[in-house]
Parts: C-alpha cells; structure tokens; sequence
C-alpha cells in the first residue's frame, strides 16, 4: 500500500472509530516537532472534530523559564563572558532584553550548532570565559555531559555550562496531576524517546492509566500514533506502544543515559508556565562544579515576568491554543515575536502562524463555545 | 535545536567521524554510538550521533525528507525531531 492508501486508510478508521461520540478524545503531544510537522502537513484537517491533538511542553526553548534568559542575558552584559547557544534561543526575550539584543550591545554571543564547537571555540580562545546555554530535553543532554567531560578530561577551565535541562516525565506527570488539563493520552517525543526509551513511559501508563504511544515525525507516522492512541481510549485499553522500533528500543541509549548519569544528578528546575518542579531538571554533579557557570559566576536566578498579553504558558500546558491570544498574528509573529512560543522554530505558536492561521474562525468559534 | 538526521560515517578516528549529511560533509561525535562504524548509518543530534539506524530505514526517512522538501519548494526547513 502507497503512502497516501494508507493515509486514507488510517483516517477513515479514526472516523469510524469515534463517530457519534460525544466526549472528545483529547490527546497530547509533548514534541516541537511533532507539533511542527503535524501543522505543516495539515494533519489535523484530517481528524475527526472531536479528536483533539494537542501541543504539549515539547518545545526546549519554550519551556525554558524567563528568569533563565535574564540570567543568560546578564552573564552577556559582564563584557568578559561569551556566550554560546543554540540558534533558537537567540531571540527569546527576557526582562532586560534578549541574546540578540545584547549581542547588539556589543556582548559576544555566539551561535554554536554543536557542544563540540563551543569547546573548539574555548580552545582557540583561551582567554575568554565561553559559557554554554546547556538547555533541552534528554536529546540534548548527554551533548552537554559529553562536553562537560572533555572540557574537564582536557583541563579546559574557561569552558562552563549555565544548565537548564528538562525531563520530559515530570512534565507530564505534572499536567496530569493538573486537574485543568485534561489528557486522555500520550503521542510521546521520538528523539528523546531514542535516549530515554519506549519502557520510560510505563508509569504513565501503570500510575495514571493513560495511553501512550511512540511514533516517528513523518504525517503518517503521526497520523498512525493518533489512530492507535484513540483505539487504545475507544476500547477502553491502556498500553504502551512503540509505533517507532526502528529508532526508539525498549530501554534507550545506555551510553547516553550514562554520559547524563556521569555528570548530572536530577534537580529542582523552573519551567515557564509549569513552575518549579522537583527533579524535573538535571543539576551538575560537585565534581563538576568548575564547570557549572552557576556556581562559577555565582548567578541566582530572579522572578518571571511573562511579557505583557502573552498566553505562552497556557499553549504550552494545552490550556489555549495559540489563536486565542489576542496578540497572534498581529502585534505577534514571527518576525516580531512576543513569546517563545512565536520565537522557536519548533514552537506552537510559529507552527500555528505558519500553517494553521486560516483554522482561527473555526477555533475561535470552539473556544467560545467552550467546546475547547 | 531537535534536530536529527540520518547521516552515513566516511571516516572514523576513535570516537569522531566524519558523516554525510544529504549535500554536507559534518565532523560529529560517536561517543553515544561507539560500535558504529565506517559506512554505517546514525541518527545525528546536534552534532552527535544518537544511534546507529539501519540503511534501509535511513534511506526511506531521506526519501521522504527530500519529497516534503520538494512540495514545499525547495525550502531547506527540517525539522525532524525533539
Ligand atoms: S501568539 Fe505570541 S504573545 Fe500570544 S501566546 Fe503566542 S507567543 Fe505569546
């Protein structure tokens, strides 16, 4: 069967399945890019209205806290530091600014694609303080670790990380403590699934008695994960399924999760919209201290102040979708974005701004209605 | 940031490579992978292999990571996962 029998195939069973059903099947994904590529390929437009996928905290950037940024911002005010990151954050506003406007300023803030750069860059510049905005999911964890090592193995001390890793379970287990939100199920991320592994969601499953599924990032792959997610809630069964062997095995990467392992231990950290959660983040071990620009530099972080109008933290939690802030598409967008949500590549509201726009009326309508 | 293809090792010294990624040539780490080697194909994360993924499997995610490409004009956005 081609790829678009089977596109057809799948959505025609999701639509048998859930006709004439009054509850919606309300299910989330905790992946930018599942969200990404869901929007691009209009996946949604071939779901049945009363199947919901929803955008979780799956974006790095996004769930990244606003006092982290205006730490990072201000470590790049200090004139002796540079600062490293990743593309994304670049942009994300803080209280005082972004990373782009105070390397407009005149701090030195480089964009790295890689932890292997930022050392080849501490190396070649030994007389600069490089700090390295150590932020993401398991995916990019064991990148930082790994660095972390060489940097220590080398004796590289004017290289150190300012971290603000997250774990993914924790953030779910918080929405579905969140009596709020209401998830019937887990489309899970892949990428950090291939670290973590499929087993990582089992007391999602056995505790709370939701479903989960991995699956790939292509639209047939999601639109597969959806249709067995809902099979799953229709029949009342609860399992967890690896709809992505080919990547994702039972029980992940071991070097990586050892690489985490080796220089990390989990710690309190502070997510945007989800406060602060315990063990929900990845501190660096004593041993490392050296490394760990927090001790280094000794930086507290201070208070969030969402910008003025933004819902960011709703979108994220699945509380709101991005065309119900009123500032989406008009004071908001991408090139003049508000909130991280705008900002990052893999964020739900660019993804909205992008490809779903023209679904606001229909949405809107929804949200009135409070079907949503 | 999520970014992650599959890319195919040219040359391997320990624990760095170097890879082909569609048209680029990109030096990458293979600690999380170390029994990968020459001519085999990984899954690259932000600058490090994630895993080692079957041949077959990585043509068919490029296959269809260059039909989206097309579709969407030649735009080089890829974003293939968190
Ligand atoms: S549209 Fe802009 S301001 Fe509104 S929630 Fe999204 S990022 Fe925030």
């Amino acid at each position: 069967m081609n790829p678009r029998e089977l596109m057809r195939m799948y959505t025609r069973e999701l639509n048998d399945l859930v006709a004439g059903r009054a509850a919606p099947l309300n299910l989330m994904e905790v992946c930018g890019t599942h969200t990404v590529n869901a929007c691009r390929s209009g996946v949604h437009s071939l779901m049945p209205e009363n199947v919901r996928l929803i955008s979780g905290p799956g974006c790095p950037v996004c769930v990244t806290a606003q006092r982290y940024i205006d730490a990072l911002v201000a470590l790049g005010r200090r004139g002796d530091v540079t600062i490293l990151t990743y593309g994304d954050m670049i942009r994300v506003a803080g209280a005082g600014g972004s990373l782009e406007i105070v390397r407009g300023e005149g701090a030195d803030v480089r964009v790295v694609t890689s932890t292997l750069e930022g050392l080849e860059i501490a190396r070649r510049e030994p007389n600069r303080q490089c700090v390295f905005a150590a932020v993401g999911f398991e995916t990019t964890a064991p990148a930082t670790a790994a660095a972390v090592l060489q940097a220590a193995s080398e004796g590289l001390r004017n290289f150190s990380i300012l971290p603000a890793h997250k774990l993914v379970l924790p953030a779910m287990r918080t929405l579905l403590n969140d009596p709020e939100v209401k998830i019937d199920g887990f489309v899970c991320p892949g990428h950090v699934s291939v670290i973590i592994g499929s087993e990582a969601y089992r007391p999602i499953v056995s505790e709370y008695h939701k479903p989960c599924v991995v699956t790939g990032f292509e639209a047939l792959q999601i639109m597969q994960g959806v249709l067995h997610l809902s099979r799953q809630i229709v029949r009342g069964e609860t399992r967890l399924e690896n709809l992505y062997p080919e990547a994702v095995s039972a029980h992940g990467n071991a070097h990586a999760v050892a690489l985490i392992d080796r220089v990390f231990v989990p710690g309190t950290s502070a997510w945007r919209a989800l406060g602060e959660m315990p063990e929900s983040g990845l501190d660096v071990r004593d041993e490392f201290a050296a490394f760990d620009a927090f001790r280094k530099f000794d930086i507290r972080l201070g208070e969030d102040h969402e910008p003025r109008g933004c819902i960011c933290g709703k979108v994220i939690t699945g509380r709101a979708v991005p065309v119900e802030c009123r500032l989406f598409g008009t004071v908001c967008t991408p090139v003049y974005a508000v909130g991280p949500c705008m900002v990052s590549s893999e964020g739900t509201c660019q993804a909205w701004f992008k490809y779903r726009r023209h679904e606001s009326h229909r949405v809107e309508r929804e949200a009135k209605e409070g079907v949503r | 940031m999520c970014l992650a293809l599959p890319a195919r090792i040219e040359t391997k010294d320990e624990l760095l490579a170097w890879v082909v990624v569609g048209e680029a040539r990109m030096r990458i780490s293979l600690i999380m992978t170390p029994e990968a080697g020459v001519g085999d194909w990984v899954l690259v994360h932000a600058g490090f292999a994630i895993r080692q993924v079957a041949e077959h499997d990585a043509l068919e995610t490029w296959k269809i990571i260059e039909e989206v490409e097309s579709r969407a004009g030649g735009s080089h956005e890829r974003e293939v996962g968190a």
